[in-house]
């Protein structure tokens, strides 16, 4: 009973928030509102008893929405609406028909939904946390190293783009130390 | 009626820490002026009530009763929405966190915790560092430069600590192998020897500079440093959407100040002869106290400086730790 109201709730609020990030003109309440919906998603989770996956889903958006507001503070004045342009009509007609499709797929599911058979079905008296790495340290141990390597390389990659340009900073600055003691 | 029962238990707790800790954070309001005159070798206010204890009855009279001043070019609604994110994210976090040990009332037992998750040390720390948005979404909607610094600033903030304060905790819960905050109590139940604090004292230390990080306190406050960008994100602010925000950040000083000491100074156990409950309150005391002391001790620093210690010094620190935890523990 509980649970029906807050589903409930939180799925109005959820889609509530993201048709403003898709509506909205200004950078600033998209982003929010992104942010809000994300948050509200993690809702479910603890609906369904999956504690640790909702807090995770809080943590990581929150933080990823976070570097999204440093780009938008960097390329847009977030007080103003953003004038957008429209190239083409075609890909708006394609995506909205394509979407449409997903809903009605999305809405059919629960149809299959009885043949559907858990793989790893939930083990009583075990928690959340110790499920998650039982899965993710058998069944899915490959796919999870693999998004490790890719991270690293990714840090990696960030560590050597910022460090080219703080020898360059290192520079500007020990010239401009040079030129005031006038060397 | 059982459902019935635990709706009213929730509600009425809920309500208990929303009160108590909204009141011990204007309590906390005058503690810090008197504290940190004491230390400058001033008096502080003295002339509202006895040594100036009225003062925050004063204050809480001229905030309430403060015109709402909401700038012309602000965008509206998120220039409002901004403190009570502030207020609400940091009351939030509180919903897992065991206060006290548990008690018997009238033959019926109260768990002094509102919503008792197994996750618990993440949730708080993740809805305390959503806590951030507060400050960006107010410094990103005043249309004012000196607080879109402030909200660059937080940000940049946000992002180094967030790495130091998760990286820190994992060792302590590597060793203890739960993250519900009751189990990391009861791991240190032997008295000061078990507290975790001797078996982890870097990455105490770590945890609790990535908690002043959190909480915007002195010597890590550049979000709002008044020599260097005015009030930063609070810059448009007046009335009680400022005091929203006053009211988060003392909040959160308590929480991060309840997080260390379940974690790494043995939680509510009770000592010698001191019952658990009052060793919980003096903990959170002495820290609060640290919490000013700092501030009347170190001088402030920069943002640069700031990201240079997080990822430089501290991060390589968390994770040497965690491999050398990691190696004992094998």
């Amino acid at each position: 009973m509980y649970e029906v109201i807050a589903f409930y709730v939180f799925a109005a609020l959820t889609i509530g928030m993201f048709s403003i990030v898709v509506m909205s003109k200004n950078a600033l309440y998209a982003m929010s509102a992104l942010a809000g919906g994300m948050i509200f998603i993690s809702g479910f989770f603890f609906i369904l008893d999956a504690d640790f996956l909702g807090v995770v889903q809080i943590t990581v958006y929150s933080g990823a929405i976070m570097a999204l507001y440093a780009f938008g503070m960097m390329f847009f004045d977030t007080t103003r609406d953003v004038s957008e342009k429209m190239r083409s009509k075609k890909i708006a007609y394609t995506l909205s028909i394509a979407s449409a499709v997903l809903l009605v797929v999305i809405f059919c599911a629960p149809f299959f939904s009885q043949k559907i058979e858990a793989l790893y079905p939930v083990i009583e008296n075990v928690g959340n946390v110790q499920m998650i790495g039982l899965v993710l340290f058998t069944k899915y141990l490959v796919p999870f190293e693999l998004a490790a390597i890719m991270l690293l390389v990714a840090m990696i990659a960030g560590i050597v783009l910022a460090s080219k340009k703080m020898d360059g900073e290192w520079e500007a600055i020990e010239d401009l130390e040079d030129a005031k003691e006038g060397r | 009626m059982g459902d019935m029962a635990i709706i009213i238990e929730t509600l009425i707790k809920a309500t208990i820490v929303l009160a108590v800790t909204a009141g011990m954070g204007a309590f906390a309001t005058w503690i810090e002026r008197k504290v940190l005159a004491f230390m400058q070798r001033r008096l502080g206010p003295m002339h509202v009530g006895p040594y100036g204890v009225l003062q925050l009855a004063a204050d809480g009279i001229k905030l309430f009763t403060k015109e709402d001043i909401i700038p012309q070019n602000v965008v509206k609604p998120i220039f409002m929405i901004a403190p009570v994110v502030a207020a609400t994210t940091a009351f939030v976090a509180m919903a897992a966190i065991p206060f006290f040990p548990e008690f018997t009332v009238f033959g019926y037992t109260i768990h002094p915790i509102v919503s008792d998750i197994n996750v618990a040390v993440l949730y708080v720390m993740g809805v305390a560092s959503v806590g951030v948005y507060g400050p960006l979404l107010a410094g990103m909607s005043s249309a004012n430069k000196w607080s879109l610094l402030g909200a660059a600033r937080a940000v940049v903030q946000m992002l180094s600590f967030e790495v130091v304060s998760g990286l820190s905790i994992l060792a302590p819960i590597m060793m203890i192998g739960s993250l519900s905050l009751i189990d990391i109590n009861d791991y240190q139940i032997g008295g000061i020897s078990d507290w975790l604090i001797w078996k982890q004292p870097l990455a105490f230390l770590l945890f609790a500079m990535a908690g002043f990080m959190e909480t915007n306190r002195s010597p890590f406050d550049t979000i709002e440093f008044e020599a260097e960008v005015v009030s930063g994100y609070a810059t448009e602010y007046s009335g009680m959407r400022w005091g929203l925000f006053f009211v988060g950040e003392y909040a959160n000083m308590i929480t991060v100040s309840v997080l260390v000491s379940i974690i790494f100074m043995g939680g509510y156990n009770s000592l010698w002869f001191i019952p658990g409950a009052l060793m919980m309150l003096l903990k959170v005391s002495f820290w609060i106290f640290l919490f000013l002391w700092v501030r009347a001790a170190w001088p402030h620093i920069r943002p640069d400086q700031l990201m240079w210690v997080c990822w430089k010094v501290l991060m390589p620190l968390a994770v040497v730790n965690i491999l050398i935890t990691g190696f004992v523990l094998i």
